[in-house]
């Protein structure tokens, strides 16, 4: 092949390379810890038909499941100026994020919560727990805990979703490619390193979810 | 300047929807066909191609599918190939497909009991007799659910390839929201087009996920 691969323009952009991964670990670790809070809210709404929530979250998580994260984000950047809500490239990436993300984790932690044995909770109740304790160490953390690996590979795609914020200015990781990739006209050779960097992105934040899960919910120490 | 009613609008969008369908139905059917062969590379007795079938299914999963489709399309040219957006597209998508239907497939191989494997080879059935009488039919009863499920993702990811330049559903709504400067407008109706297209695959798949659990 008459093509010579050309790597020598990295040095150059490193610095800036290193800012887009910032911004898309910065994207993630934002939409995640509010998408899963927002699911853990959800889920309960749901399963306790909390009213009149439970209803809200059902349209809400059939909505965002069944369409695609571009158009969510194109309607919240786009589309909500006309309502008179102007919101900055980042926080309509946050905010697609968070929601998208939120549709997801509802489902996989009420699928969690739905799976506590009825015999634990009577045994608790024998206990003498309070509710809220009922709650928080027999459903939620078992709960959490089994559908933790779902949770993060959940993670991880909204993580790779990001990618598509570039197209409403995020000066994310693939805004970063784009911007390099009209300077030195590396096509090839600069999307090939970004996709390699979202790769290893993406091994990161599954160990790190790994991690947080273990400290967080199992509250074994970190050997 | 021209003026355009809400017909127009919509007119427009159901033939991008058009294209949005079709190509999720290409993907979708030459996705499952290349699935197939990574999932009996995957699970085969032979190491190389079970390493390269794991290698395809990792890569694919682990980097956004826009990349896979820029690099695709940027890299195909690099051979002097005139590479259309519509092909890059289709391509992008039936790899995409490809390594996680595979992935998908291979779990219902795996939760088919061991033991149908031993008597089917205590019945002196060769390997790809086991496959084809004992272990897919079993294996694909399984999977039904979840691959009409994964289905919905590959129609939502039709919309990336709207960034690529091919004029799908998504693409044709950015085209008309700059026309018409109503993008609240227009954005909603995408985003309804994709519902109707996706809510009945979900509803299908869940309401099949119950059937089967029940008949256990």
């Amino acid at each position: 092949m008459a093509y010579q691969f050309d790597f020598t323009f990295i040095p150059d952009y490193a610095g800036m390379l290193a800012q887009g991964v910032a911004y898309t670990v910065g994207l993630t670790v934002v939409g995640g810890t509010l998408g899963i809070l927002i699911g853990i809210g959800g889920a309960i709404s749901r399963l306790w038909n909390v009213r009149p929530f439970g209803e809200l979250y059902r349209y809400y998580v059939e909505l965002f499941r069944n369409t695609p994260f571009l158009v969510q984000l194109f309607l919240i950047f786009f589309g909500l100026p006309s309502l008179g809500i102007k919101l900055e490239a980042w926080q309509a990436a946050i905010l697609a994020m968070v929601l998208n993300l939120g549709a997801y984790s509802t489902e996989i932690i009420r699928s969690g919560l739905q799976a506590t044995p009825r015999g634990q909770l009577e045994a608790a109740d024998s206990l003498a727990f309070t509710r809220w304790q009922i709650f928080l160490h027999v459903m939620l953390r078992p709960a959490l805990r089994k559908v933790w690996p779902a949770l993060s590979s959940q993670v991880v795609i909204t993580m790779l979703g990001s990618s598509v914020c570039s197209q409403i200015s995020t000066e994310e990781l693939t805004f970063v490619a784009n911007f390099i990739q009209s300077r030195n006209f590396r096509a090839f050779e600069t999307y090939f390193l970004a996709t390699g960097m979202y790769f290893a992105l993406a091994l990161l934040i599954r160990q790190a979810m790994h991690l947080i899960g273990r400290y967080l919910i199992v509250r074994r120490p970190l050997s | 300047m021209m003026s355009f009613s809400l017909w127009d609008i919509v007119r427009n969008l159901l033939i991008g929807g058009a294209l949005t369908l079709l190509l999720s139905l290409v993907a979708f059917v030459l996705g499952g066909a290349t699935g197939l062969l990574v999932l009996l590379a995957r699970i085969g007795k032979w190491r190389a191609p079970r390493a390269l079938a794991q290698m395809h299914i990792e890569l694919f999963q682990g980097t956004p599918l826009l990349l896979q489709l820029f690099t695709l399309f940027f890299g195909l040219s690099l051979f002097g190939l005139d590479v259309p957006a519509w092909l890059a597209a289709g391509l992008g998508l039936t790899l995409f497909t490809s390594a996680f239907l595979a992935e998908i497939w291979r779990g219902c191989v795996e939760a088919v009991p061991r033991g149908q494997w031993e008597a089917s080879s205590c019945l002196a059935m060769t390997y790809w007799e086991q496959m084809r009488h004992v272990i897919l039919p079993q294996a694909m009863r399984m999977s039904i659910a979840p691959t009409v499920g994964f289905a919905v993702q590959v129609v939502k990811g039709t919309a990336v390839t709207s960034i690529i330049g091919f004029a799908e559903l998504t693409k044709t709504g950015s085209m008309i929201a700059n026309a018409t400067y109503q993008p609240f407008l227009v954005y909603s109706l995408v985003a309804l087009g994709y519902f109707i297209l996706c809510y009945p695959l979900s509803h299908y798949a869940k309401s099949l996920e119950r059937k089967l659990h029940a008949a256990r």
